[in-house]
């Protein structure tokens, strides 16, 4: 039993951008996070605390805390990933996983062996030492992955990492529904849908577990 | 393997299909009917937990098991086939439902002429102007003949929209180029979102003629003719992907289940994965004697039974006529053999992107909640000097609008495909970008067709089916027609900025187009051309009946649910009038 428990790592990131503490941004606004830096240690899955650290400022370069507002790094995408590749998706659960693997053009979609486990822990190898550099020499290093399968995956997961409910790790304090105007699972809108013509209509956002008022256990948990 | 008790009628399959089917046998007969589903039963709370972009538009989780049972795809014959690995242009549904639990529930009826395509075009334009390769068809059954079919699954679904034409009256705000209605839809339109307001407007200004996309969401509290009452649509958002967590939109466990759980009669076994359908093997007076399963457990069963239908979906329909060697496959090069032939997909494309300064609350809508016109679609335009025939809807619809999926739809203005400035351009389009759809005629031709793939093998060890597949000039140059229509609507619309669609080359089956996929088993007026007569009958095998769009011998552009439903109604009709009565060909 004993012999597969994995040393336990931590990823540690701030308080702040867990949620709770954002004010809730209209249309187009930035924004404001409270004073608040208490570190939280988050436990890996999958991930080694390093990994964690270079896909943490990975995806930061990708989708940035700039003067428009908070990004990856205070939504916890690389907490999302971490997630997604150690539950049913990263083993490629639900893939045609039988041979032969042949190359083809690619309009027949990605034909590859390499399960996204097997794409992440490869394409780090590429990023060592990622997380200890200087911003410009950071997007150089991804300038150079930038037409691997590698960058399109980590590409692709910021996104879902960014605007995926918030149950599985990442879109802390739905920082990125804020962002762009997205109430989440909103049950009601018959009294909306035929108003607001031409103006933005905000209603503040809620994730699954709260409209719902039930526990909502993510197919990455099981 | 284990033989179980013989039943009356095995379905295969509790999609749409299937459970209509067991619906009007189980409720107007006492035929005992067993249907088989490979996928699981659905849950009651389960569709309002899963409004989760993740679990179903991303991960799919309502779609069949890829990692089990996929295809094959390949352009042409001189090609080799690739397995779809990962879902890509079109999405089967698995589960008690099927896909008419993810649907986004668009409910049109085809225009009259397309059940008499061949000779109408020959009629108007003349052989010549046939495309080569093609294999169109007449259906063998009119439109007449299936009006009061529709009508009825219009008012079973409770479908949502505005009549252009009852018995022939032209009605001005619905579509006056469709075929003639026996009467209005049973409720009222849906409400319009703003994009598909800008929409309407912009395509009145043109001249066109815009009307409520007719939907299956449906608009109010209804009550149907088999007393199933269902809620209002709220335009949630969730739609397409998702079940509805309210039940307004109509789907097989919330329109036809309730009915059929009280019927003692009728019984659905969930995990079953029909292998083969057992039959005599004479050629010409065969007889299936019923069919043969395996469990989630993976043992086997033999299912004996003395009527067999197949509701399987399109590409699962053929697959199991291929594998238990029912008719003669396809073959392409000399034209012999029906099974497999005539497989067509359907021109679903964006036709336009259009970015506008003010926000749209895309967020708020459902699958079927917009506006569409038909001015260009079918023959209703001439194509005397066009080089395409045929045409297609065009819409203008909140749906799709979820931000994993959305988010990087962006002007092509914008360069960067990461970092600051793509950030920014995420932030200000979201909400600000609109699809034109366009939904177009796909011809059939000899060489686009259905067989089993030599190669790769499903979880069973069975070969998986392959699909040889490509656009042809045809398509290519309707979707390059379409898309200058849609640009025109676009800029009447007041987009700041327009991403034409992407011109259609190769068949691409990585880019989700629509799960409207048809042929392979298709009907028609004689056994030498096609596999079911037009009581979707098997020609060969009286008591075998092979439900839903693999009887299409081509795609007719408009959404195919209606029409699927309109003809599983009449062959329901047909078997209880006439064939319990004398179990032979109907034709």
């Amino acid at each position: 039993m004993h012999c597969n428990v994995r040393r336990r790592e931590f990823l540690t990131i701030s308080a702040a951008s867990l949620g709770g503490l954002l004010s809730y941004s209209l249309d187009g606004k930035i924004c404001r996070f409270a004073a608040e830096h208490k570190p939280i240690r988050i436990p890996l899955r999958f991930f080694s605390k390093t990994e964690a650290l270079i896909v943490s400022a990975a995806v930061s370069r990708i989708f940035p805390s700039d003067d428009s507002g908070p990004g990856a790094r205070e939504a916890g995408v690389a907490i999302y990933i971490d997630r997604q590749l150690a539950g049913p998706y990263g083993r490629d659960r639900y893939r045609y996983t039988q041979p032969p693997f042949e190359n083809a053009p690619p309009e027949f979609g990605y034909q590859g062996q390499a399960t996204p486990r097997e794409i992440y822990r490869d394409g780090l190898k590429s990023l060592t030492g990622f997380h200890l550099l200087p911003p410009e020499r950071q997007d150089t290093a991804l300038h150079q992955i930038a037409s691997t399968h590698f960058f399109a995956l980590l590409r692709r997961h910021t996104i879902e990492g960014m605007f995926a409910d918030p149950i599985h790790g990442g879109n802390a304090g739905m920082i990125g529904w804020q962002l762009i105007g997205f109430p989440g699972p909103r049950m009601n809108n018959s009294d909306d849908i035929d108003k607001h013509y031409g103006e933005g209509f905000r209603p503040k956002p809620a994730g699954l577990a709260e409209v719902t008022g039930s526990t909502i256990r993510p197919s990455e948990d099981e | 393997m284990k033989a179980l008790p013989h039943v009356d009628v095995v379905i295969v399959g509790a999609g749409w299909t299937g459970l209509l089917t067991a619906k009007e046998l189980g409720s107007r007969t006492s035929l005992s009917i067993v249907v088989l589903e490979r996928g699981a039963a659905h849950s009651p709370t389960e569709y309002a937990n899963g409004m989760d972009e993740l679990e179903h538009s991303i991960h799919f989780r309502m779609m069949q098991d890829l990692s089990l049972e996929t295809v094959t795809i390949r352009h042409s014959t001189n090609d080799r086939a690739y397995p779809v690995r990962q879902h890509g242009s079109f999405l089967p549904g698995t589960g008690v439902g099927g896909a008419g639990e993810h649907w986004s529930a668009v409910f049109p009826r085809f225009l009259p002429d397309a059940f008499e395509l061949y000779s109408r075009t020959v009629e108007k334009y003349g052989a010549a102007r046939l495309p080569e390769d093609h294999a169109l068809r007449d259906w063998g059954v009119t439109y007449d003949a299936l009006e009061p079919y529709y009508m009825r699954a219009e008012n079973l679904l409770g479908i949502s929209g505005k009549a252009g034409n009852i018995r022939g009256e032209k009605i001005a705000g619905g579509n006056i180029f469709e075929g003639w209605r026996s009467a209005e839809y049973p409720t009222p339109p849906t409400k319009v979102p703003y994009f598909s307001e800008l929409f309407r407007q912009a395509v009145n200004s043109l001249g066109h003629h815009p009307y409520p996309v007719p939907a299956a969401t449906t608009s109010t509290l209804y009550t149907n003719p088999d007393g199933i009452t269902r809620p209002g649509c709220t335009y949630c958002g969730f739609c397409e992907t998702f079940g509805c967590m309210i039940g307004a939109k109509s789907q097989p466990t919330n329109t036809l289940l309730p009915i059929i759980n009280k019927r003692k009669n009728v019984s659905i076994r969930t995990g079953a994965t029909v292998l083969r359908i057992v039959h005599d093997s004479s050629l010409n007076r065969g007889k299936s004697r019923g069919v043969t399963y395996v469990d989630s457990n993976g043992q086997e069963f033999f299912q004996p039974a003395e009527l067999i239908f197949l509701a399987s979906w399109t590409l699962n329909n053929t697959r199991l006529l291929l594998l238990s060697k029912i008719g003669e496959a396809y073959d392409p090069i000399t034209g012999r053999g029906t099974v497999g032939r005539n497989l067509t997909h359907q021109v679903m494309l964006t036709a336009a992107t259009a970015f506008f300064e003010k926000p749209l609350n895309r967020f708020m809508g459902s699958g079927a909640t917009g506006i569409m016109f038909n001015d260009f679609d079918g023959d209703v335009f001439d194509h005397t000097n066009l080089p395409f025939l045929r045409g297609g809807a065009f819409r203008g619809v909140s749906a799709r609008s979820l931000p994993i999926g959305e988010c990087d739809v962006l002007p092509k203005s914008v360069k960067a495909m990461w970092g600051s400035e793509w950030k920014k351009a995420v932030l200000h389009y979201y909400d600000r970008t609109g699809r034109i759809t366009f939904i177009g005629d796909h011809l059939a031709y000899k060489s686009n067709y259905l067989d089993l793939d030599p190669t790769y093998k499903d979880h069973w060890g069975d070969p998986l089916l392959r699909l040889t597949i490509d656009w042809r000039d045809n398509e290519r140059k309707m979707a390059e027609f379409a898309t200058q229509k849609a640009v025109e609507i676009a800029h009447a619309m007041g987009a700041k900025e327009i991403n034409p669609g992407v011109p259609l080359t190769h068949y691409d089956a990585s880019r989700y187009q629509s799960s409207h996929v048809q042929g392979g088993a298709i009907m028609g007026t004689s056994p030498d051309h096609s596999v079911v007569n037009p009581y979707l009958q098997h020609w060969q095998t009286p008591n075998l009946f092979i439900l839903g769009a693999s009887s299409f011998p081509q795609n007719a552009a408009a959404n195919p649910t209606p029409t699927i439903l309109a003809q599983a109604l009449r062959t329901a009709d047909a078997i209880v009038d006439r064939y319990l009565k004398n179990p032979t060909a109907l034709v």
